[in-house]
C-alpha cells in the first residue's frame, strides 16, 4: 500500500525552551502537545492516535497517555532513536488510511542539558542488549563512534576537516535569524578548525548541542487537513531501515539511509533533483555528509566537494539544508533531532521559515533521520513532503 | 553483562584466547558470536579460536576525557570486523590498515577484554 498523500501534517511545534531546569519531562510533553494542536487549530479532543518514542518517561506511551489525558484507539512507540518521529509520521500515515485514526499526536521532550549528559560518556541502552558485554568495556561514546565513521570517509575518499566545517559553518549562517538558537554566531571554516578535537577527527564545532526541549507533530487525514487554517502539507514518501554490524561485515562508508530514502523516493515518485529543501539530522557534521550520499544528492564518496563553499546555505548554495540552525546551532532535544527536522521542513513548505532563510516557493522538501550510533547500529527514516 | 550465551568467550579472554563465532550451516564466521547465525539462522554454530591477527578497519581518539583512549574497528584476518580498543602505541603514529596483534587487557571492570597493538 502506498502512503502517498494519504496523510498531512496539519501540525507543528517545537518548544522554545533550550534549558528547562525547572519542569518535568512530561511537562515538556504537554507543553508541545498544546503548541502543536494550538497550531494544527485542533483540541484534545479530536486526537485519536497517539505516539511517543521509547524515551518517553514511563512504560512506553502508557504512562504519557494517561499523564496527558488522551483516549486515543491507535497506539505507537517505536524507538528507533533519534528517527523515531520520522518514522512515526510514516506509521500515522499508515494508520490513518488504514482507518485506525484520524487525529494521530508525535510528542518529543528531553533535558539532557539540565540532567548533565554530553557526548563523550558511554551511552549504554542496558546490560541486557546483546551487544553489550562484547562492547561496553571499550568506551563506546556517541561522538568518538560518529568519529569512526568520519575517519574511515576520510581514509576512502579523501574528505577533509575543512569540507567537514562547511556543513557547521552553514548551519551557523542560517541559525543568526533564530532567535532561540543556541548558538546564533556565524562562524567560519578556520574556526571550526582550530576548536578542540573532541574525538578524532571531530572538533568542538563538529558536534550538536546538548539542549533541553521538544516538539510535537500532529498528522491528519487530508479531508481534516483541508478545513483547517493552516497551509496543507502532504505525506508524499516515506522509508524507515535499520542498519547494524552485519554480523561482523561492518562498513562504514554508508548508513541505513541508502534504503529508507530509496524507498521513500521511490514512493513519492520524485527524484533528489526535485527536492528544494533539505532537513538532514546534523548530530555531528559526517552525519550530513554521508546522508547526503546516500540519498543521492551526490556520489558516494562526493560529499566532501558537495558541501564545501556554502553550497548548503539558504539563498547561495545549491541545496539549503536546515534553515533553522539545526541541532549544530539551534537545538537538539532529549538528543533527538529527528523531531526538529520534520519541523523545519513543514514551516519551510508552508512558508513560514524566517524571511532571510526562506526557499523561494518551496514545493517539496525532504526530511531525514538518524538513530542510535551511525558506527554500530542505528536507524534512519526518510520523508518527502509537499506543499499542496 | 555476560550471560549464559556468551559465557565462554570471556572465559577464554581470561586463558588469553579470543574466539569467534562460526556456522557449520553455512560456514559463515560472524562477530559478535552467537548461538543462533546471523546469516542463515542455523542454531548449529560453534565458538572457533582466532588467530588474533587483523588491520585498523577505522579508530579514534578520545582526547577530552581524563585519560584519552582509542576506540577502533579491527579486521581480522580471518573476516570479521570487532570493535575494541587499540593499546601500547602511540596514538599520533597509528592509521588505518595497519597490522595489529591482540593482547589482552583488563577493562573497566577488570576482566581481561581482547585489544590491538601494532604488529
Amino acid at each position: 500500500m502506498s502512503l502517498k498523500r494519504s496523510a498531512c501534517i496539519a501540525g507543528a511545534f517545537e518548544h522554545p525552551t533550550r534549558k528547562a531546569p525547572d519542569k518535568s519531562v512530561a511537562q515538556l510533553h504537554a507543553e508541545v502537545m498544546n503548541g502543536a494542536l494550538a497550531d494544527a487549530g485542533l483540541s484534545k479532543g479530536d486526537v485519536d492516535g497517539y505516539f511517543c518514542a521509547g524515551d518517553a518517561p514511563g512504560l512506553g506511551a502508557l504512562s504519557m497517555l494517561d499523564y496527558l489525558g488522551l483516549k486515543v484507539r491507535h497506539v505507537d512507540s517505536t524507538e528507533t532513536g533519534g528517527s523515531s518521529y520520522l518514522v512515526h509520521v510514516a506509521h500515522a500515515a499508515a494508520a490513518i488510511a488504514a482507518g485506525r485514526c484520524d487525529v494521530a499526536l508525535i510528542t518529543l521532550a528531553g533535558r539532557p542539558r539540565s540532567e548533565g549528559s554530553s557526548g563523550t560518556q558511554p551511552r549504554n541502552y542496558g546490560a541486557s542488549a546483546p551487544d553489550a558485554a562484547f562492547e561496553q568495556p571499550y568506551g563506546p561514546a556517541t561522538v568518538n563512534m560518529y568519529a569512526m565513521c568520519a575517519m574511515r570517509h576520510m581514509h576512502e575518499f579523501g574528505t577533509t576537516g575543512e569540507q567537514l566545517a562547511w556543513i557547521k559553518v552553514a548551519a551557523s549562517h542560517h541559525a543568526q535569524h533564530n532567535p532561540n538558537a543556541m548558538l546564533p554566531e556565524v562562524v567560519s571554516v578556520q574556526e571550526v578548525l582550530d576548536s578542540p578535537v573532541i574525538a578524532d577527527p571531530l572538533h568542538r564545532l563538529d558536534c550538536c548541542v546538548v539542549s533541553d526541549g521538544g516538539g510535537a507533530l500532529v498528522v491528519t487525514r487530508p479531508e481534516i487537513a483541508r478545513d483547517l487554517k493552516r497551509p496543507v502539507v502532504n505525506v508524499l514518501g516515506t522509508g524507515e531501515a535499520v542498519k547494524g554490524q552485519a554480523g561482523g561485515k561492518v562498513d562504514l562508508t554508508y548508513s541505513a539511509t541508502a534504503w529508507s530514502g530509496k524507498a521513500a523516493f521511490a514512493e513519492a515518485g520524485v527524484k533528489p533533483a526535485d527536492i528544494q529543501y533539505v532537513s538532514i539530522y546534523d548530530s555531528f557534521t559526517i552525519t550530513v555528509l554521508i546522508q547526503l550520499e546516500d540519498l543521492g544528492f551526490c556520489a558516494k564518496g562526493a560529499g566532501g566537494r558537495f558541501v564545501a563553499d556554502g553550497n548548503l546555505i539558504a539563498g547561495s548554495g545549491r541545496l539549503p539544508f536546515n534553515t533553522d540552525g539545526g541541532g549544530l546551532c539551534n537545538n537538539h532535544p532529549g538528543n533527538r533531532g529527528g523531531m526538529t527536522k520534520v519541523i523545519e521542513a513543514v514551516r519551510q513548505l508552508r512558508g513560514e521559515a524566517h524571511p532571510a532563510v526562506q526557499v523561494r516557493n518551496c514545493g517539496l522538501a525532504l526530511a531525514n533521520g538518524t538513530g542510535g550510533h551511525l558506527a554500530s547500529r542505528h536507524g534512519c527514516a526518510t520523508l518527502i513532503l509537499e506543499r499542496a | 553483562m555476560s550471560n549464559a550465551e556468551n559465557k565462554p568467550f570471556f572465559d577464554a579472554a581470561r586463558e588469553g584466547k579470543l574466539l569467534i563465532g562460526r556456522c557449520q550451516a553455512c560456514n559463515e564466521v560472524h562477530y559478535y558470536p552467537r548461538a543462533v547465525c546471523p546469516f542463515c539462522a542455523s542454531d548449529r554454530t560453534e565458538w572457533v579460536a582466532a588467530k588474533g591477527r587483523g588491520r585498523i578497519y577505522s579508530y579514534s581518539v578520545m582526547r577530552r576525557v581524563p585519560k584519552p583512549f582509542a576506540i577502533a574497528y579491527v579486521t581480522l584476518d580471518e573476516g570479521v570486523t570487532m570493535l575494541t580498543n587499540l593499546v601500547d602505541c602511540d596514538f599520533e603514529r597509528v592509521s588505518i590498515g595497519d597490522p595489529v596483534r591482540v593482547v589482552f587487557k583488563p577493562a573497566e571492570n577488570g576482566d581481561p577484554m581482547p585489544m590491538f597493538t601494532p604488529a
